[in-house]
């Protein structure tokens, strides 16, 4: 899995919660993810279904070929979030629906992009609430993908 | 009394004894970041961690769910429970994190099975850790909502 921010950006300062507001986007960003990087999420989480490294395994319960782990899908699209906040302990809750699969064909592998922007914000607690849309191959593979982020 | 999908309904409401404690090395939270794109050095250097005010490094926003899962075998791989993994699909996955993990911790999780749900023959199980320090102190909510798929 490689990524690059898509306004060619690497390293962004911290926003802070007074600055922070309702419409503001994140960097958008498309990763790039191989069988490989499947495998070692496998192996690094614990999630050793099939479904996510073996093709004739994959194919033999329905799926069109082997998909990502939706965990997986998940923890990329949450990193444009942890990478903007600038702390990754910041991110105080994070939620998704799993709404389509990432498929990774063995040769081409398969592309991610993670769009996202600030939804509203909670003076009480600094914290605001981004939301997120993830597509790979036009489909859209997160729904309701929303993360709070606790603001200096 | 078991439902077309295979799964017995009434373990709806039931929660499992803590697990034993799981202690997060630094080690490991180095794999898990790197598998998952996690480039902050709070994930690798106690230093950087600590000037943002962690313990010691922290964890990528999504690595609770290896300590969920642990839990979740007592319930999903219970032959009474009758869930059929290879009909198995994520539905939806959340985080509330009461303080971010770090390296050092030593967590127990208590998993609650809080809906069992079925709609024409395809159900919904909706689980919730609880996970803690050792001591009690609340660490992360984990709720994973998996969707069974019916049999044939």
């Amino acid at each position: 899995m490689s990524s690059t921010a898509d306004d060619g950006t690497t390293v962004a300062p911290r926003p802070t919660f007074e600055a922070a507001a309702v419409g503001d986007a994140l960097p958008p960003r498309t990763l790039h993810v191989t069988r490989a990087d499947l495998v070692r999420y496998a192996g690094v989480s614990g999630d050793r279904n099939p479904i996510h490294w073996d093709e004739r395994f994959a194919r033999s319960v329905g799926l069109p070929d082997v998909i990502a782990h939706g965990m997986y899908t998940m923890a990329l699209a949450g990193q444009v979030v942890a990478d903007w906040a600038g702390d990754p302990g910041a991110v105080v809750e994070y939620g998704t629906r799993f709404t389509n699969p990432v498929v990774v064909d063995h040769e081409r592998g398969a592309d991610v992009l993670v769009e996202g922007a600030v939804a509203a914000r909670d003076e009480d607690t600094r914290t605001v609430r981004v939301e997120l849309v993830v597509t790979s191959a036009g489909a859209k593979v997160l729904g309701r993908a929303r993360a709070v982020v606790r603001l200096p | 009394m078991s439902a077309p999908s295979g799964i017995d309904a009434s373990f709806a409401g039931r929660t499992y004894p803590a697990t034993r404690p799981y202690e997060v090395g630094r080690e490991e939270l180095r794999e898990f970041a790197a598998a998952v794109g996690a480039t902050h050095p709070a994930h690798t250097d106690p230093v950087v961690a600590r000037a943002l005010g962690h313990a010691d490094v922290v964890a990528p926003p999504t690595y609770a769910v290896k300590v969920a899962q642990l839990a979740d075998r007592q319930f999903v791989t219970d032959p009474a429970a009758g869930i059929d993994y290879s009909r198995v699909v994520h539905g939806e996955q959340s985080f509330t994190h009461h303080r971010p993990v770090v390296a050092g911790d030593r967590l127990v999780s208590v998993l609650h099975v809080d809906a069992v749900r079925e709609v024409r023959g395809t159900a919904m199980v909706t689980t919730r850790n609880e996970i803690t320090t050792e001591d009690g102190e609340p660490v992360t909510t984990v709720v994973s909502m998996l969707v069974v798929r019916p049999a044939g």
